[in-house]
């Protein structure tokens, strides 16, 4: 009976965002008050029902209701309880609940921290809300029921893939979706300025916070998915340009940019009709990358659940939504224009390199994945596109980026002044290039010589970190106290600083890590790295709902232990693939990776993967960085209102001008 | 055409990509990956029985007559779709239908088939997945055509349907029966 009130919910839920949709575009358009005061409620009554069905869905699981056929797919009594909640998003239907659940809480939050904008401009905004969580509930209720019913009621479930069964999962979808999502509100509030024609800079400088809290959620997302494919795909690899990781890095690709052309508009009014497109953009990449997720036209490892005949669905939702904004705006861009003049030398002109140069990567990451899709169309046969196509060209889009990141704080807007930013930059300059000096010259007394790439990475990393630096510092000594660090520069420092320690980390790691693939008999010592690894077998063990090989290696400096480290090969109870767990010693400066490979022979020898991975965690720790930027900017008081006064002489100069019209 | 239509443009382009992407994986049942055996002769198996672990039984004992080989196992879901159709057209098949239960517990396996019913004329039980992995059983149901010879001629991925039967089994049934004969 539970379960057929989630169905009921998502129903009500269904019929609620459709009000939500209608009545307030229709009111915003007639100058309705009845119809526009229709979309707050709508939206709040939604949520509650979406929530219901959430929370019916996860007391399904909690308590083993395996008469739910969703429920009996991905989980079984064995199951410990904390993957019980995150089983309600291990597949396929309960993914798509979550995500229409996120998109609700966006649009409270929405509706809820806008009182202060106009109420017709609020309801387009809603109303284009309502429109993507309709069709995503339509989505759920027609061909992805999380409720329906298993008949006979089976014994016991399945099983949660054992691949979500991590601690690093359990957060992954909800923080990617956020970010997902989030860029919904960027995009609904650029549908309703040009619905609504309303074009000036307010709705840019009120969806900014907006655009950052999503961006930083997507960042973390991002981040936390790409750790856990380092330590729990046993492959010790951190990013592998798979369809579904480019599904989630091109909208941050485009988000990024977004988020610096919205800064340009806000502050100059420059750029507004490419900020328009940058969150449709934004968002409706988030949308394709649902759709290459869950239509399998795109193999991958990462798809869990796909299926073609839901891939029409979201093909003509895509339409719908992308093909009917993009159409709005060729039809209302024109309209959007203005902003000051900016001269060749000034912050504007390096934003706007930054643009062209985000918005290029996303571009390459897109075409590169729907590559084989089109070797397919023009019959050229399998095309398979690897890591080494996507990186180099990636870094040719990126290796400017961090050339000229520093140089965009030291440049005023409008007209600045490149030499006397390269000389507020010197120090960082000459820093970066001893650094480069001296670590080769040290590397070659030392050692053969330190790759290329680790120096090249060490000096970017230097060049941006101390050149955001110096900024912090300049500010400290010419800005009046109180005024030196607003929330958004500080948001701006940290997350380029993250950037610093980003690139150090990727390029230090790809240079310098050590992998070995060996065969270790028990208690054989092997030498890598300067360290001495020490097999000392494998044992049985067991967990909660799986029983592994154990085995243990002993990581040894000199006489000392470094380390003891006990990769595994699990078998779920139910499951029938076996699971690698690798086994880490985590460093600020290396990690000590080791995986289980196979058995071989009979005297209990193993394969075994050994990984020495310097700097790796500064990968991670820069996108956390990042993330923490993202959140501080949008902290940021002077977005969340206009000043009063400033307010009514806006109102007092625009009746009389509509009172003509 | 202006600039402003561009964005348009290109998505158009992207949507018919895509639309041609469901088609043609619509077309292209992924479940037809050919299997590297068909042609060659089944992997030398003995495994023992799920009701009596003690007799065990492999590719000798069943070579001389064709023979069906369906993995299915009691965690399986899909399998549960499967099992009614082999109980009532397991007999039409007019050859011998192996069970190969895939690495459950023995007292699911028969508990299972207490519960639903038992087409098979013999099950073994490969408990470890070792046989499993050399038929290339990338998970149940899967079902296998074996020739008199020991020559696997067939592989089926996903439950089998009374549409399977009449399309694809029973034909290639009444040939290897044509080639025994002959």
């Amino acid at each position: 009976m539970i379960p057929e009130l989630g169905q009921l919910a998502l129903i009500l839920a269904l019929l609620l965002a459709a009000a939500q949709c209608i009545l307030p575009l229709i009111g915003a358009q007639r100058g309705n008050r009845a119809l526009i005061a229709v979309a707050r409620p709508a939206v709040a009554g939604q949520a509650v029902f979406v929530a219901l069905a959430f929370a019916i869905l996860t007391y399904a699981f909690v308590t083993q209701d395996f008469s739910v056929k969703y429920v009996a797919l991905n989980s079984n009594h064995l199951l410990p309880w904390y993957y019980r909640f995150s089983a309600v998003w291990g597949a396929h239907e309960g993914s798509l609940l979550l995500w229409v659940l996120i998109l609700n809480v966006w649009t409270v939050a929405v509706a809820a921290f806008s009182h202060r904008l106009p109420d017709d401009f609020i309801a387009r905004v809603l109303a284009v809300l309502g429109f993507i969580s309709f069709g995503f509930l339509l989505f759920t209720v027609l061909t992805s029921n999380p409720f329906e019913r298993a008949l006979p009621m089976p014994f016991d479930g399945n099983d949660l893939n054992p691949v979500l069964q991590d601690p690093g999962l359990i957060m992954h979808p909800p923080m990617l979706y956020m970010g997902y999502v989030g860029f919904s509100v960027a995009f609904s509030f650029a549908l309703a300025a040009l619905i609504g024609g309303e074009l000036d800079v307010r709705w840019v400088r009120w969806a900014r916070p907006w655009t950052n809290i999503a961006w930083a959620f997507l960042t973390l997302g991002i981040a936390l998915g790409s750790w856990w494919a380092y330590y729990e795909l046993g492959w010790g690899g951190w990013w592998f340009w798979d369809p579904v990781e480019n599904a989630s890095f091109m909208p941050w690709l485009i988000g990024t940019a977004l988020i610096h052309s919205q800064a340009v508009t806000e502050k100059r009014g420059s750029f507004r009709a490419w900020t328009l497109l940058l969150a449709i953009f934004a968002f409706s990449l988030s949308l394709l990358g649902t759709f290459l997720v869950r239509s399998g036209v795109l193999t991958s490892v990462h798809s869990f659940a796909s299926d073609p005949t839901r891939g029409l669905f979201i093909l003509g939702f895509l339409t719908l939504v992308i093909g009917g904004s993009l159409a709005i705006f060729a039809a209302r861009a024109p309209k959007v224009s203005g902003g000051e003049p900016f001269a060749a030398a000034s912050r504007e002109t390096l934003l706007l390199i930054n643009n062209l140069l985000f918005a290029g990567a996303a571009a390459m990451v897109l075409t590169a994945t729907l590559y084989p899709l089109l070797g397919e169309a023009l019959n050229l046969g399998r095309i398979s596109i690897g890591p080494p196509y996507y990186g180099l060209r990636f870094v040719m889009f990126m290796a400017p980026v961090v050339l000229l990141m520093p140089f965009g704080p030291f440049l005023r807007w409008r007209s600045g002044d490149w030499r006397a930013a390269l000389r507020s930059l010197m120090p960082a300059l000459i820093g970066a290039v001893a650094l480069a000096i001296v670590a080769a010259v040290i590397a070659r007394i030392v050692a053969d010589g330190l790759p290329f790439k680790a120096i090249v990475g060490a000096a970017a990393s230097i060049w941006v970190g101390l050149g955001i630096g110096l900024y912090a510092l300049s500010r400290l000594r010419t800005a009046p106290p109180g005024r030196r660090y607003t929330p958004e520069m500080l948001g701006m420092i940290l997350a380029h600083f993250g950037v610093a320690i980003f690139v150090a980390g990727v390029l230090i790691v790809e240079a310098t890590n050590i992998e070995k693939d060996i065969k270790l008999a028990p208690n054989e010592t092997v030498e890598i790295g300067g360290l001495a690894f020490r097999f000392d077998g494998v044992k049985s063990a067991a967990g909660p709902n799986f029983k592994a090989d154990q085995g243990t290696l002993t990581v040894l400096k000199g006489d000392a232990v470094v380390a003891t480290l006990n990769p595994q090969k699990r078998q779920y109870s139910r499951g029938t693939q076996v699971q690698t767990e690798s086994a880490i010693d985590p460093g600020l400066f290396r990690d000590i990776y080791v995986a289980l490979g196979e058995p071989i022979g009979t005297d209990g020898a193993w394969a075994v993967r050994i990984y020495v991975k310097p700097f790796v965690r500064w990968i991670w720790l820069g996108a956390l960085f990042m993330m923490l930027g993202g959140f501080v900017a949008a902290a940021d008081r002077r977005f969340r209102a206009l000043p009063a006064a400033k307010r009514e002489t806006e109102r007092a100069l625009m009746t009389p001008a509509r009172a003509q019209v | 055409m202006s600039a402003r239509y561009l964005p348009l443009a290109g998505f158009a382009l992207v949507l018919a990509l895509l639309g041609f992407g469901i088609y043609w994986s619509q077309k292209h049942d992924p479940r037809e990956v050919p299997s590297p055996l068909i042609g060659k002769p089944a992997p030398q198996f003995s495994l023992p029985l799920l009701d009596d672990p003690s007799r065990k039984i492999g590719t000798a004992e069943l070579a001389g007559q064709p023979y069906l080989l369906n993995v299915f196992a009691s965690w399986c879901f899909a399998c549960r779709d499967e099992h009614p159709i082999l109980m009532s057209d397991g007999t039409r098949l007019g050859i011998k239908l192996v069970g190969f239960n895939y690495k459950d517990e023995p007292a699911d396996a028969k508990r299972w088939i207490a519960q639903f019913g038992d087409p098979y004329d013999v099950t073994i039980a490969d408990y470890a997945g070792d046989v499993a992995i050399d038929f290339g059983v990338t998970g149940a149901p899967e079902t296998f055509l074996v020739d008199a010879k020991g020559i696997v001629r067939y592989k089926y991925i996903s439950p089998i349907t009374p549409e399977v039967i009449a399309t694809e089994l029973l034909p290639r049934i009444s040939i290897l029966k044509k080639e025994a004969g002959g």
